[in-house]
């Protein structure tokens, strides 16, 4: 089954050269095993740009946006047999922040994709 | 972790872990020990450790770490207690103390393995060893699965399992066998065992040959993820990403397969809208790896070309038949297989009518390398039946229902039989 992984954080500052290194030495394991299927991480929210539907209206905004408290730091695509192995592994990514950038505060969110798991399994 | 989880939450969570960090435990000791059932061993005896402690202390903050850390200290005891063996583990033991005095205290992500592991590859689908056993041996030593999950995984004991994984482990240790990475033309030489291992495991949960369910899904997901690690680590392998490309496109398929109550779905009557996008690019994108590599005409490319050419239909009146009845041709060139011909005699009935179709398969029925084989007169009987001859569609797919060993398949047969009006 394949799970999203989004990382959402109210710390502006980019990761430590530590982190990042950390960060990639798993991601290339993880790809290297066959379960990370795609991984990112995104730019500021100021460099991007919404697209709303409300009050029965569409509106494009450029930004500036009011700064939400909680901004999507990257995301992970992976294949794995199932949840007990999506929380073992965001628990991994997690402490990774915790060992390579101490201070930092965020949460790591697991949502399995839809459609991605077929019957009788 | 929180006090109060129950011990089955703990189990589960250890054996997640487990299942992630163990081929990289059971690679890193083998590179020590240069013996990879006995790493295997000392491996288990490392999650054993875990399933002992971790309920008391908690999991670990870097359980990866943690397992590394007492499986080396394991395979360290074993060399101590056995100096003497042979000067070879001996020199092992000094440089490892060596090794062991440099190494940083978070081993985890630190140690590149990749050879280690396509050693271990090679290793648990060598040639010596019976393919089932071949594949029981990946399934546990690389995917991690329990003897449990493979019994039933595979519908088989778990008396089986566990004897499999005993004999394959004793043929590795009595064969004398260099543990090593093979190279060059060796390695080209062996990589079809290897990679018809991963295509066993996939068909066996593609289209499951015994039992009530059709599909397990599971199987497939391991296989895949199987054939992703091989890409990673031979990435110059044609064949290799051909395979990929096969297990993503038919694997793309695998929610529109089967009904809400588990019954197959033939190809042509699939909800498209079903297949699975990700999976189709991911297999396009590799299919096309696997040509840029040169490896146009290889088994499994030629196969996930067949398989592209339905991904690529969005409705089935647009599938691309004379390129997949070239494909089959070439494919029956390549294999002399009376499979590869059944499914050429599909194509050209699409192409030219059912009477061409059943021309070919009559052909492939004289041969009588097919004969049990359910798919012969089913396929047989489709083709009868659109001829309007449907006496005779209705004895073959009554022939190929009492032939199919899977539930769920003979029901559709029989269902088909049935619908023969005289």
């Amino acid at each position: 089954m394949r799970y999203l992984f989004v990382v959402t954080s109210n710390h502006v500052a980019q990761p430590s050269p530590e982190l990042m290194e950390a960060m990639h030495k798993m991601a290339q394991r993880e790809i290297q095993a066959g379960r990370m299927l795609d991984d990112g991480g995104l730019l500021p929210q100021a460099m991007g740009a919404q697209v709303r539907v409300g009050n029965g209206e569409l509106n494009v905004i450029d930004g500036p946006f009011i700064e939400a408290k909680e901004m999507i730091g990257g995301y992970a695509i992976f294949d794995l047999p199932g949840p007990d192995e999506a929380l073992a592994s965001a628990r991994e990514f997690m402490q990774l922040h915790r060992d390579f950038m101490p201070g930092w505060e965020g949460t790591c969110e697991i949502r399995g994709i839809a459609g991605s798991m077929t019957h009788g399994s | 972790m929180p006090s109060g989880a129950a011990p089955s939450d703990f189990h589960r969570t250890i054996l997640a872990t487990w299942r992630i960090e163990q081929p990289r435990l059971i690679a890193s000791l083998a590179r020590m020990l240069r013996d990879v059932p006995l790493a295997e061993e000392l491996t288990q005896d490392a999650l054993v450790a875990a399933l002992e402690r971790w309920p008391e202390t908690g999991i670990p903050d870097r359980p990866g770490a943690w397992l590394m850390a007492t499986a080396r200290r394991r395979a360290q005891e074993h060399l101590r207690r056995a100096p003497m063996l042979n000067r070879k583990h001996g020199m092992i033991a000094a440089s490892l103390e060596a090794e062991q005095n440099a190494m940083p205290d978070d081993t985890s992500l630190d140690d590149d393995i990749g050879d280690e592991m396509l050693r271990l590859i090679f290793t648990a689908c060598h040639p010596l060893i019976p393919a089932k056993s071949r594949a029981t041996l990946a399934l546990r030593m690389i995917c991690g699965l329990t003897t449990e999950e493979i019994a039933r995984a595979f519908l088989i004991s778990e008396a089986t399992v566990a004897q499999r994984i005993v004999r394959a482990k004793r043929l590795l240790s009595e064969s004398g066998l260099v543990y090593e990475t093979p190279r060059g033309e060796e390695r080209d030489r062996r990589l079809p065992t290897v990679l018809e291992v991963i295509y066993l495991i996939f068909n066996e949960g593609y289209t499951a040959a015994r039992g009530d369910d059709w599909l397990r899904p599971q199987l497939c997901d391991e296989a895949r993820r199987l054939g992703r690690m091989l890409v990673a680590l031979a990435p110059d392998q044609p064949e290799v990403h051909g395979l990929v490309a096969l297990m993503e496109l038919n694997g793309s398929r695998n929610a529109a397969r089967t009904s809400p109550e588990g019954d197959p779905i033939l190809l042509m009557d699939q909800d498209r809208r079903r297949w699975d996008a990700l999976q189709i690019r991911r297999g396009l994108d590799a299919l096309a790896r696997a040509r840029a590599l040169g490896g146009g005409a290889g088994f499994y490319v030629l196969q996930a070309a067949i398989a592209a050419c339905h991904a690529r239909a969005a409705a089935p009146e647009e599938t691309d038949w004379p390129s997949i009845a070239a494909l089959y041709a070439q494919l029956s060139v390549l294999t002399n297989s009376p499979v590869v011909e059944l499914n050429r005699a599909v194509a050209a009935a699409m192409i030219a009518g059912p009477a061409a179709g059943l021309a070919i398969v009559d052909a492939v029925a004289e041969s009588s390398a097919l004969r049990g084989y359910h798919l012969l007169p089913a396929v047989r009987g489709d083709l009868l039946q659109r001829l309007g001859r449907v006496a005779e569609a209705r004895l073959a797919f009554a022939d190929a229902a009492a032939l199919a060993t899977n539930a769920r398949e003979r029901t559709l047969l029989e269902r088909r039989a049935a619908a023969c009006e005289p």
